[in-house]
């Protein structure tokens, strides 16, 4: 056992480097793809995905506390914040490829090329002697205690305003997200007597159900033939998530109903 | 394992958050851009608590993400408020105190 002990314990080194390299590869895949991706749902999990590799990187750094927290706090609270934005937003709020100032796209590559050359090469002139956290680690017991010892002694006055701060912020999104209500809500009685004033007293028709679509999106059919937009539900209606009906399934079940063969015919089968 | 290749790592991410937030419309998305690069800030900051062998880097990388979350909760809440009045996300149509 000791022997595999200080087995791991030497190859932890090439295993560090093959954790670090698969995980920066997925962090910088990320947020390749969270820049590009037309779509800010599609955004959103890009990020995540660069947040959780972001997280096994801070374990392999001897951070396992820190790890843990940005698993809870940034794809667990944050992202899922992100995403609840997103859906009452409207998920269909993609970006407009039109520059509003001429020439800005470009000026944003050649600022952030040089950027980032700026940082590397300010990173690459240091000198790095790596004193490791092994010894730090262990004073207290541990990461999560070294920490501890440090939040609640030295940094005690910074914890405690970070708590004025959380309280601030819950306040100030209550009272931001908040929506007065100007007109009383109105009752039971009144919105059946509205109901039935409008012509409209049965339930809106339900969304389609058919042999290869069957979600919410999907719109019902009228008996002519044609899709009503009012069997869809209203966030959904008139953007990209309506699926349209196949015209090629309506065509086959006018043919069914005209008297057609319900077996495929001979050159159908053979293909299939 | 040289400890500089997490620091180059964490400029990368900052740089591309940087071009995002320069590059992209939607409110929404310049936010997750500025979140990337807080990230990439407490990637550095844990890096430098390794490599100078003390826990102080990783206490303040954990206030930066209690920052970040009560900046999330507002700057989202703000998102919504505008979405409200104008039917858009887009950081170009908030342009009422221009003129």
């Amino acid at each position: 056992m000791s022997m595999l002990l200080a087995a791991v314990a030497t190859s932890g080194n090439t295993g560090e480097t093959i954790v670090f390299w698969v995980c920066a590869i997925v962090a910088v895949g990320g947020a390749l793809g969270m820049l590009l991706s037309h779509k800010a749902v599609h955004s959103a999990l890009f990020i995540a995905a660069t947040m959780i590799s972001l997280a096994v990187l801070y374990v392999s750094q001897s951070a396992p506390f820190l790890g843990m927290t940005q698993v809870v706090v940034y794809t667990g609270a944050v992202m899922m914040l992100f995403l609840f934005v997103l859906m009452i937003v409207g998920v269909d709020s993609s970006d407009s490829l039109v520059e509003t100032i001429r020439g800005q796209r470009a000026a944003a590559i050649v600022f952030a090329l040089a950027f980032a050359a700026l940082l590397i090469a300010g990173i690459g002139s240091a000198t790095y002697t790596a004193v490791g956290l092994d010894k730090a680690n262990t004073v207290d017991g541990g990461n999560v205690q070294g920490i501890a010892h440090l939040i609640f002694g030295r940094y005690v006055f910074a914890f405690e305003v970070t708590s004025a701060l959380l309280i601030t912020a819950a306040l100030g999104a209550m009272v931001l997200a908040h929506r007065e209500r100007h007109t009383p809500r109105p009752t039971q009685r009144q919105l059946s007597e509205e109901r039935v004033r409008s012509g409209h007293a049965q339930n809106l028709p339900g969304p389609g159900v058919y042999a290869r679509h069957n979600a919410v999106g999907t719109p019902a059919m009228l008996p002519d033939g044609t899709p009503t937009d009012r069997s869809v539900p209203e966030p959904l209606r008139g953007v990209s998530a309506v699926v349209g009906i196949d015209s090629e399934d309506t065509a086959r079940v006018n043919a069914l109903a005209a008297g057609g063969s319900v077996v495929p015919s001979a050159e159908e089968g053979s293909e299939s | 394992m040289n400890p500089a290749n997490y620091v180059y790592l964490s400029a990368l991410l900052f740089s591309l958050g940087a071009f995002g937030v320069l590059v992209r419309r939607n409110a929404i998305v310049v936010f997750m851009c500025v979140e990337l690069m807080l990230n990439a800030c407490n990637l550095a900051f844990v890096s430098f608590a390794r490599i100078h062998g003390n826990l102080d880097g990783q206490v303040i990388a954990f206030f930066v993400m209690v920052v970040a979350a009560a900046e999330v909760v507002v700057g989202l809440a703000i998102i919504m408020t505008i979405f409200r009045t104008r039917r858009s996300a887009s950081v170009d149509e908030a342009n009422l105190l221009k003129y």
